[in-house]
């Protein structure tokens, strides 16, 4: 209780009986700083992720292509009965044949413009966008195989899922990097903590000699290590934030990295951080402290 | 076992001044019973000695006898390899830690190489002891600006450890020592860096405590030190000899 009311309350004493050790300072502010800066970015990085699992995923689940590849001489018959059995079908809002015109747009990226797509053997195309309550997907395979021989039902599965597992991977990464940059701060707190225990052994002992308890010491390194990586890992999380700030939005699909941002409830995480990295912070060097303490008598 | 018993000397001003009480009952502070010290190799042994409160002792003895393990064991920093050592009728080697720091905050320490926080001015290190024990003012113990008067310190309050002499030096750790009014001081070799004219003040500064009540116990090699105080306080002088302590002769 008396170290947690060391490291709050304005007592300059506790904050003066160690001296500020240059180097120890710079390690663990600019270290937190950086720290900082690499977990928003991975945060960032996971969102993003997030986002773009869900847009695929929403996007292509409530679609699916009607391919038609008949022979030429059945091939409008068999878009009839396939356009006919679609119409019959419960659960689709719509259903589109798609142009000449579009399909040689589609055809376009491989071929070029102006492929004479009338003299191929190309299938006929059919969008189809299902309603909220979705149709029978085995239930119209069935019912097209009967009728409509030709006829092959891509509902985009095959495309959707290793698109969402990928993003979700990245999202997954994203947090690991979180957690491994945390346990980063936490070894480096552990090795700082050590080094300024180490050095300031003389300190100790006077400490001691005067009848400083073991948590009235602990709380006087704590104190400095906590608030150099608080403001440390708010300066990391202020530059992460402005670089994120300044990066291209999302519309701009040509771009790399573009969408690469904070949305919403997802900017209080800039809080967070530096708010996990004073706890992690604290917790670490004072059982770091307490524990290397009870080790020197 | 050795027990001596005296009755303090006191002297009402200072007391009022220091807010000390007066001990009209003889109180035993530290008492050692076959206390054995080994750093891997045997240093003391069978310590019997008991030392009550108001005293005044000399500890004497060459160089490496255990003069200054003696100490420590009294302020709780080494505990004995056998034997029981009692400290305010408190077994020392059952004492948990924040208890050892407890205690040695009614034990004040001199050392000969006075360990002082070299960033903090000469005020913050006298008053270190009473910021540590979590008192936030100090108005419950000594006044600060009084006690470095009496040390003749009021001029270099504000200087840093390493700007002192060897004497400012040894008056400030006897400030520090004192400054929590505790019930025992004891001082390792404390003129052993400081000229005859400084020791003396010093010493002067101690027999004064001991008229409080205060029981005081130092290390020393230095004879005149001895004779001089023993002019002015009943002082006895214990010698560490083959690994134990005896009472010197009337001669010291």
């Amino acid at each position: 209780m008396t170290s947690m009311k060391n490291i709050f309350l304005p007592d300059r004493y506790v904050n003066q009986v160690v001296p500020t050790n240059g180097f120890t300072t710079f390690l663990t502010f600019f270290t937190s700083a950086a720290m900082a800066f690499l977990i928003v970015f991975s945060l960032a990085i996971s969102f993003a992720a997030d986002r773009l699992a869900q847009s695929w995923s929403d996007s292509l689940a409530n679609s699916a292509t009607l391919r038609v590849s008949a022979p030429l001489a059945d091939l409008e018959s068999q878009t009839e009965d396939a356009l006919n059995v679609l119409s019959n079908t419960k659960g689709i809002a719509s259903f589109r044949l798609l142009k000449a015109e579009e399909q040689q747009a589609l055809l376009e990226p491989w071929f070029g413009p102006k492929v004479p797509i009338s003299n191929l053997p190309m299938p006929r195309l059919i969008t189809i966008e299902e309603d909220e309550n979705g149709y029978d997907r085995v239930g119209l395979r069935l019912r097209l195989a009967a009728e409509v021989p030709s006829a092959v039902l891509d509902d985009h599965t095959r495309w959707r899922e290793p698109l969402v597992k990928a993003a979700y991977r990245i999202w997954f990464l994203g947090w690991l990097s979180v957690g491994l940059v945390f346990f980063i701060v936490i070894a480096m707190m552990t090795l700082v903590t050590r080094a300024a225990l180490s050095s300031n052994r003389k300190v100790i002992e006077v400490l001691r000699l005067v009848g400083a308890t073991d948590q009235y010491i602990a709380a006087a390194f704590v104190r400095k290590f906590a608030f150099r990586s608080f403001f440390g890992s708010m300066l990391g999380a202020l530059v992460a934030s402005m670089t994120l700030f300044l990066l291209p939005s999302e519309a701009d699909q040509t771009v790399i990295l573009a969408g690469l941002r904070l949305e919403g409830f997802e900017w209080s995480w800039l809080i967070f951080v530096p708010l996990s990295f004073f706890v992690f912070t604290f917790l670490t060097a004072r059982i770091a402290s307490l524990s290397i303490l009870r080790s020197v008598t | 076992m050795l027990l001596i018993v005296e009755q303090p000397f006191t002297r009402v001003w200072l007391q009022h001044r220091f807010g000390i009480k007066t001990k009209r009952e003889v109180l035993v502070v530290i008492e050692m019973e076959s206390v054995a010290y080994s750093y891997g190799e045997e240093l003391l042994s069978e310590l019997d000695i008991s030392i009550s409160q108001g005293s005044f002792y000399f500890l004497t003895g060459p160089s490496g006898s255990g003069k200054t393990t003696f100490l420590k064991m009294c302020y709780g920093s080494l505990i004995p390899t056998s034997g029981k050592l009692s400290v305010f009728g408190k077994d020392s080697s059952s004492l948990l830690r924040d208890e050892i720091a407890h205690f040695r905050r009614k034990i004040g320490v001199v050392h000969q190489d006075c360990q002082f926080l070299d960033h903090l001015n000469v005020a913050d290190n006298i008053a270190l002891p009473i910021r540590v024990s979590a008192r936030n003012s100090l108005s419950d113990s000594v006044n600060l600006k009084e006690l470095l008067n009496w040390v003749g310190l009021s001029h270099r309050s504000k200087a840093l450890p390493p700007e002192l002499s060897g004497g400012e030096r040894q008056r400030a750790a006897l400030a520090r020592a004192i400054i929590m009014s505790p019930d025992v001081i004891l001082a390792d070799e404390p003129t052993g860096n400081i000229d005859w004219e400084m020791s003396q003040r010093l010493i002067r500064l101690l027999i004064e405590l001991n008229h409080m009540g205060k029981t005081i116990v130092i290390a020393t090699h230095d004879l005149n030190l001895i004779r001089f105080t023993k002019a002015s306080v009943q002082a006895r002088v214990l010698r560490i000899s083959n690994k134990t302590v005896q009472l010197a002769g009337s001669d010291l």
